[in-house]
């Protein structure tokens, strides 16, 4: 967004955005701004004295795209009311929207500062981490329609899509916080409670209050055990009831022993029990809990189609334009899809011509042109002139919408990798046991007594306190490195995955390419430069993307004078997008423009009659030398008939590609799977080499079920993908990665998000996964020897309550510290 | 040496008072946002909203 064009380093930056602005910036109060949306936001804050706004940050503004009338007519219908508002009353209606543009202190500053640009707004409140904002209006004095168009107005939008709709709103999870001040202050207190028991001094005072000590600790104990390590028990017994052994069963079998012992030695007055241990595994534990819940709660990591379908459509009735929900559509409805609208349903075209951007759906990276009769799908973009369009399928029977109803989808939160922790429990629980009864059996002839002390003590010690909280403190900490390189991953498990794949898919489309860049490359006759200004000035007249990415190619350095043009509005307040808003073309002027639909366009220019469009269109003779040339993009071009040569447009990939390539190739397996066509099928092979796997055509399906196929094989899967057609594949991998080139679009349900910046350094990321393993294992041995110490003893019988009360915090935080420091060291060593 | 259990009494309920005040300060949202007060804290009341000298 804030990416200053390159080529031009003396531009001065947007006063309000900080993107280059043209030769001529717009001034006002000798500040300059890119464009008249810029101007209109400062505008709007200078005069209502904001200006603080950009005080805080440099530049901190967002580009305000035009807003399109009617665009939230859909937010005055009370059925979208009712669902996305949170409280409603006569005097106060109160909501959260999520606002992803949102990213420094201005933007906090501002949107706290509703109230003063519309009176009607009570309070706005932002939560900067979840990237939302609550807002109380009073219903009389304003309207969501009004607060939604306010936002936008400024540069921050909120998201509305059909997940928020119907959504229930977040409940902040505030059980562990209780979990953990509970077991803090139960720890304490039973601590300094059997402080005298540790001590020779305080021998009298053990004797005389011991009983009162004990009885008291105990009680401190019991909102511990029946509220604080709840989870650890709810998840041993889950595990249990699917015939399966995770860590938390021997945590709770060792929690168990150390408080039944306790409760016995207490009431029978054999000693103090082991009631500060206790407890104090318990908060640490759940300290580690806590470390790895901390993840990113701005990020969504379980977005669907829902996310990406939008809320309401309008609807063409006879008595005229309607917003309706996008539910409520039915079959045989008339749509109308405008400029940039994703299409709801699948449709039949009626009225006007599509330009239908697929990308994110299909992979497919040009748009595709669609004609009065075709059918168009769902989830695809329109670029250019609004469509009517006829709904054939509601939108929950849609083509895209059916991939979600695919099995795949139904096994929601399934273990798709055995941890190591769970692996190491269960030897853990089967060595413990078999400890036990050993000393069981060692002691009992001698000394019943000693027996029963040496199998508790067994399974005391044997509470993997110290190994449970290995994984949470090493992968948290790597989750964190990996945040601050702008890699996200939805939980500290993914890391694990991530440190034993041995296969990637990549998706095309999206992912390799850089959807925004191509190049372009000119065949045929050379272009004089005046030709090549005729060329300029006729394509400019399109929007057609091929036509757009044209024109940035040929350069608009006949900019004459800076002036806003008004985008010309059609029969029934249809927009058409705006032409270029800061330049005015004295010369060249074109006349008779017209655009054939799928074709291409003309015009005559100076009295030059241009077209350029598709090879048949302008009669062209460049033919393609090999079939693979056919595929690719191509525009055509012809001056007073005669056709001279054509503009081919390649994928551009990403800077990093090559040597990322490189690296994976020699430890990964490698596929490529693309939607699109197999123009680029030479160019990836060279990056790629021979043994990768590449496929083209491939519909979402596809791509699912040969993910699906290389699991059945054995192989650890990791996907990376960014559209709605890679979701299923996502979902179906061991580890399906999400790159994205702006964090607050959409990227589908995944179980990372990859911002593309950091894309270079993927294999590095693979890399330190790897390293993060091997330091949980090290941390695992650490762990063993701690009890491998303590069970010596309670096999011997010599594990007392203080050997307990020392032995159990050492270990614990050793292992915190052991494994936080080696993590930070292995990411020092690889990312410095 | 009564006055333990009164001591102990004392202690217990100057910690209970605590635990309650965290409890209070997590029910009534302080734990759900741990980063946007940091940098609200920071700014200035409303009339000081000038614009920086340009």
């Amino acid at each position: 967004m804030n990416a200053a064009a390159p080529e031009a380093p003396t531009r001065v930056a947007c006063a309000h955005c900080g993107d280059a602005c043209a030769d001529e910036p717009i001034l006002l109060d000798n500040q300059p701004f890119c464009c008249a949306g810029c101007r209109a936001v400062y505008e709007l804050l200078q005069t209502n004295n904001l200006c603080g706004y950009y005080a805080l940050n440099e530049r901190p503004g967002q580009k305000v795209e035009l807003e399109l009338p009617g665009r939230f007519d859909y937010l005055d219908s009370d059925t979208v009311q009712a669902q996305l508002l949170a409280f409603r009353s006569d005097a106060l209606a109160r909501l959260t929207l999520t606002i992803p543009q949102m990213h420094c202190a201005s933007c906090i500053w501002l949107l706290e500062k509703l109230y003063q640009l519309n009176p009607g707004v009570l309070e706005s409140r932002v939560n900067f981490l979840r990237k939302e904002i609550s807002i109380s209006y009073h219903p009389g004095r304003t309207s969501l329609k009004e607060v939604v168009k306010l936002l936008t107005a400024v540069g921050y939008e909120p998201q509305i899509t059909l997940a928020e709709l119907g959504a229930q709103p977040h409940h902040h999870n505030r059980r562990l916080y209780y979990q953990l001040g509970l077991a803090g202050f139960c720890f304490g207190n039973v601590m300094l409670l059997a402080f005298p028991d540790y001590l020779s001094f305080t021998e009298q005072l053990q004797g005389e209050f011991g009983r009162f000590f004990g009885y008291l600790s105990l009680l401190l104990s019991l909102p511990v055990l029946l509220y604080s390590a709840r989870g650890f028990f709810q998840s041993a017994w889950q595990g249990v009831r699917q015939r399966y052994i995770n860590l938390d069963f021997p945590i709770s079998l060792g929690l168990s022993a150390l408080f039944l012992t306790s409760v016995f030695d207490i009431l029978t007055q054999r000693g103090s029990g082991y009631l500060d241990s206790f407890t104090g595994l318990v908060f640490f534990m759940l300290i580690g809990k806590w470390v790895q819940q901390r993840t990113y709660d701005a990020l969504r990591f379980d977005r669907d189609f829902t996310s990406y379908f939008p809320v309401a459509v309008t609807l063409l009735t006879p008595e005229g334009e309607q917003s309706v929900s996008v539910k409520e559509l039915k079959v045989g409805q008339r749509i109308l899809v405008r400029h940039q609208e994703v299409i709801p349903a699948d449709a039949m075209l009626m009225r006007g011509t599509g330009q239908i951007d697929y990308s994110f759906v299909s992979g497919e990276s040009v748009p595709v042109a669609k004609v009065a009769g075709e059918v168009v799908y769902a989830g695809g973009r329109q670029t250019g002139e609004a469509v009517e369009l006829e709904v054939v399928r509601e939108v929950s029977q849609g083509y895209l919408t059916q991939l979600w109803n695919n099995p795949a989808f139904q096994k929601a939160g399934e273990q798709t990798l055995e941890t190591y922790a769970n692996t190491v429990g269960r030897y853990f629980v089967a060595a413990t046991l078999l400890l036990a009864a050993g000393a069981v059996a060692y002691w009992y002839p001698r000394s019943p007594q000693m027996a029963l002390r040496a199998f508790t003590s067994v399974l005391v010690i044997a509470c993997p306190c110290a190994l449970s909280l290995a994984t949470p403190f090493a992968l948290g900490a790597a989750v964190r490195t990996f945040g601050r390189l702008k890699f996200y991953l939805k939980n500290s498990g993914v890391v694990e995955t991530l440190g034993r794949v041995d296969t990637i898919v990549f998706d095309k489309t999206g992912t390799l390419t850089e959807v925004k860049r191509s190049t372009v490359e000119y065949i045929g006759r050379p272009l004089s430069e005046a030709e090549q200004q005729l060329v300029a000035a006729v394509v400019r007249q399109s929007t057609h993307p091929l036509s757009q990415r044209l024109t940035r190619e040929l350069g608009n350095g006949e900019v004459v004078k800076s002036e806003v043009v008004k985008d010309g509005i059609l029969e029934n307040g249809i927009k058409r997008e705006p032409l270029k808003e800061n330049s005015l073309f004295t010369t060249p002027q074109v006349h008779n423009f017209t655009d054939f639909p799928g074709q291409g366009v003309s015009g005559v220019v100076d009295g030059v009659w241009v077209k350029v469009g598709s090879a048949a269109f302008a009669g062209s003779q460049c033919r393609p030398p090999e079939e693979a040339n056919q595929l690719q993009s191509r525009v055509y071009v012809a001056l007073n008939g005669q056709p001279l040569g054509c503009y081919v447009f390649r994928n551009v990939y990403r800077d990093d590609l090559q040597p990322l390539l490189a690296d994976l190739n020699q430890r990964y397996h490698l596929a490529v799977l693309s939607g699109d066509n197999s123009a680029e099928r030479d160019r990836l092979r060279a990056l790629f080499g021979p043994k990768a796997e590449l496929r083209f055509h491939q519909s979402p399906q596809d791509k699912l079920d040969y993910v699906a196929a290389l699991r059945q094989q054995g192989r650890r899967v990791l996907m990376v993908g960014d559209g709605l057609n890679d979701a299923g594949a996502l979902h179906q991998a061991d580890a399906g990665i999400a790159l994205t080139d702006t964090l607050t679009n959409f990227s589908p349900a995944c179980d990372a998000i990859l911002d593309a910046s950091s894309f270079g350094r993927f294999a590095t990321f693979l890399h330190f996964s790897q390293d993060c393993l091997q330091i949980v294992l090290a941390t695992f041995v650490l762990s063993f020897c701690y009890n491998g110490i303590g069970l010596g003893l309670a096999v011997q019988g010599k594990f007392t309550p203080i050997v307990s009360a020392i032995l159990m915090p050492i270990s614990s935080l050793s292992v915190m510290v052991f494994s936080t420091l080696l993590v930070r060291y292995a990411a020092y060593r690889r990312f410095v | 040496m009564n006055i333990i259990f009164l001591i102990i009494g004392i202690s217990l309920l100057v910690a209970l008072t605590f635990l309650g005040a965290f409890l209070w300060a997590v029910r009534s949202g302080q734990y759900d946002d741990d980063y946007t007060p940091s940098v609200r804290v920071l700014f200035e009341d409303s009339e000081a909203s000038k614009l920086p000298e340009s």
